[in-house]
C-alpha cells in the first residue's frame, strides 16, 4: 500500500464511509439519551431505600450486565418481531445499546449519588426543602462531577460498541467498511481509514470529558 | 416556643433518649453540656425532625414534630439548624449557600433572598467572601456561612449542634462572637457546646446531660460554678481541668 494509493482509495471510499460515521454518531447519542435515562432511573431506585424499588432495579441490571451485547441485539431485533413488536435495524441497535448501556450508566450514577456527602444532605432537609428539591439542588450537582469522569468513560465505550450493531445490519461505520472491504478486498486500505475515523470520534470525546472534569472539578 | 416532654429514643438496642424533658421559650439561649455519647446532639436533631423518636413528644410552636408529615417542612423551616462539621454546598458559593433555602425551600424571589444574604454575611464578617466557594473559606468563616444559611429562613429559633467542635482553636472566637451577638439581638438559640465559656456567659439556661438523660439543669452560674450532682462536678472538672 503506497501513500499516494491510499490517498487514492480514500477519495474513492471515504464518502461512503461517512455515511456510516453519521450512522455510528446517531446511534450513539441516541442511545446515550436513552442509558442516561434510563440509568438515572434505575440509579434513583436503588437509592432509594426502599426494597421494593431496590429489587426490581438490581434484578434487571445485574441481569443485562450478565447478557453480551450482541445476544440483546439478536434477541430485540429477530425475536421482538415474533411477539409482535417490529423494529427496524437502527431502532432495535439504539434500544439494545440503550438498555445495554443503562445498567452500566446506572452503577456510575449510583455510585455517584452514594458519594455524595451525607451532611449536605441534611443540611437541605433541615432548609426544609422537599425531597425533589434535595435531589435536585444538592444531590444531583455533586453527583455530577464525581460521575462525568466515569461517564465519560461509559459515552467512548458506548461509541465503540456502537460498531456491535453491524451485526444487525445497522449501516454504521464499521458495517460500511465491511461491505467497502469485501467487494474490494482492500482491507488494509478500508480498516486503516475505519480505524482513523473511529479515532476522530473517540479523541475528541475524550479531550471533552477532560475539560468537563476540570471544569465540575472545581468547588 | 420548643417542648420536649420524656422523649425517647434507640438506635438498636441502645437507648440513646431515656425520657428527656426540655423547654425552651422564646428568646431564650439553652446550652445543652455532657460527655460525648450522652444524647446532647441526638436531642437536637429530634427537634427539627432529621431523626425519628419512639415515646414522648417533641412540640415546636405548638405543633408536634413528625418526620413523616409533610408539615416537618415548615417546622424545619422555623427551626433551622448549624451543624457540627458546617455541611456547606461545595458546589455552591458562600452568597448561593445562604440564598438557597429561602430561593428553593420557601419560594422567596432571587433579587430579595440576595439581598438579605448579603446583608446575613455582612451580619457574620464575610463581606466580600459572596462568591468564594466553601473549600476557599476557613473553618471558622465555613460555619459563619453557615450560620448566615440558618438565619437566612428568618428562623423562629436555631440549633445549633457543636458548632465549633470542628475548628481549630484560634477560629473558635469568630465563630462564638457571631453567636453571642445573635443570642443578644434576642434570638432563640439552643446550643449543644463544650464551650464552657460561652455557656456561662451567653446561656440563659444550661442542661447538663449523661447516658440520656437530664441530670441537672438551671442558671449557668449555679450549674457550671457549684453543680450539686456528683456527675455533673466529675464532668465538669474533667473539661476545665483535664490534666488534674
Amino acid at each position: 500500500m503506497t501513500f499516494e494509493g491510499f490517498l487514492r482509495d480514500g477519495q474513492q471510499f471515504l464518502p461512503i464511509l461517512l455515511q456510516g460515521v453519521w450512522v455510528t454518531i446517531a446511534v450513539t447519542l441516541c442511545s446515550l439519551v436513552l442509558s442516561t435515562a434510563l440509568g438515572i432511573v434505575w440509579a434513583l431506585m436503588r437509592t432509594s431505600g426502599r426494597r421494593w424499588l431496590e429489587w426490581p432495579a438490581m434484578a434487571f441490571t445485574n441481569t443485562i450486565r450478565g447478557i453480551p451485547i450482541l445476544v440483546q441485539l439478536f434477541y430485540i431485533y429477530f425475536v421482538l418481531p415474533d411477539l409482535g413488536v417490529d423494529l427496524n435495524a437502527f431502532q432495535a441497535g439504539v434500544i439494545s445499546l440503550g438498555i445495554a448501556y443503562s445498567a452500566y450508566m446506572g452503577e456510575v450514577f449510583r455510585a455517584g449519588i452514594l458519594a455524595v456527602d451525607a451532611g449536605t444532605v441534611e443540611a437541605a432537609e433541615s432548609l426544609g426543602m422537599t425531597r425533589a428539591r434535595v435531589l435536585s439542588r444538592v444531590v444531583l450537582p455533586q453527583a455530577v462531577r464525581i460521575v462525568l469522569p466515569p461517564y465519560g468513560n461509559n459515552l467512548i465505550m458506548l461509541m465503540k460498541d456502537s460498531s456491535q450493531a453491524s451485526v444487525i445490519t445497522v449501516a454504521e461505520l464499521s458495517t460500511q467498511a465491511r461491505l467497502i472491504a469485501s467487494s474490494t478486498f482492500k482491507n488494509q486500505e478500508v480498516w486503516t481509514m475505519a480505524a482513523l475515523l473511529y479515532l476522530c470520534l473517540s479523541i475528541p470525546l475524550i479531550l471533552l470529558v477532560a475539560r468537563l472534569e476540570k471544569r465540575f472539578g472545581r468547588r | 416556643m420548643i417542648e420536649i416532654d420524656r422523649l425517647q429514643k434507640s438506635f438498636g438496642t441502645n437507648r440513646v433518649l431515656d425520657g428527656i424533658s426540655l423547654t425552651v421559650r422564646q428568646g431564650q439561649v439553652v446550652c445543652i453540656i455532657g460527655p460525648s455519647g450522652s444524647g446532647k446532639s441526638t436531642l437536637l436533631r429530634c427537634i427539627n425532625g432529621l431523626e425519628s423518636y419512639e415515646g414522648g413528644e417533641v412540640r415546636v410552636l405548638g405543633q408536634r414534630v413528625d418526620r413523616s408529615r409533610p408539615e416537618i417542612r415548615m417546622t424545619r423551616q422555623q427551626i433551622t439548624m448549624v451543624f457540627q462539621r458546617f455541611n456547606l454546598f461545595p458546589h455552591r458559593t458562600a452568597l448561593e449557600n445562604v440564598t438557597e433555602g429561602p430561593i428553593y425551600a420557601a419560594g422567596e424571589s432571587r433579587a430579595s433572598a440576595e439581598k438579605h444574604a448579603r446583608e446575613l454575611l455582612a451580619q457574620v464578617g464575610l463581606t466580600g467572601k459572596e462568591d468564594a466557594w466553601p473549600s476557599q473559606l476557613s473553618g471558622g468563616q465555613q460555619q459563619r456561612v453557615a450560620i448566615a444559611r440558618a438565619l437566612a429562613m428568618r428562623p423562629k429559633a436555631v440549633l445549633f449542634d457543636e458548632p465549633t467542635s470542628a475548628l481549630d482553636p484560634e477560629l473558635v472566637g469568630e465563630v462564638l462572637t457571631v453567636m453571642r451577638d445573635l443570642a443578644r439581638g434576642g434570638m432563640t438559640m439552643a446550643v449543644v457546646t463544650h464551650e464552657m465559656g460561652f455557656a456561662r456567659e451567653v446561656a440563659d439556661h444550661v442542661v447538663f446531660m449523661d447516658r440520656g438523660r437530664v441530670v441537672e439543669e438551671g442558671r449557668p452560674a449555679d450549674i457550671l460554678t457549684s453543680p450539686r450532682e456528683p456527675r455533673t462536678q466529675d464532668f465538669l472538672r474533667r473539661v476545665l481541668r483535664p490534666l488534674d
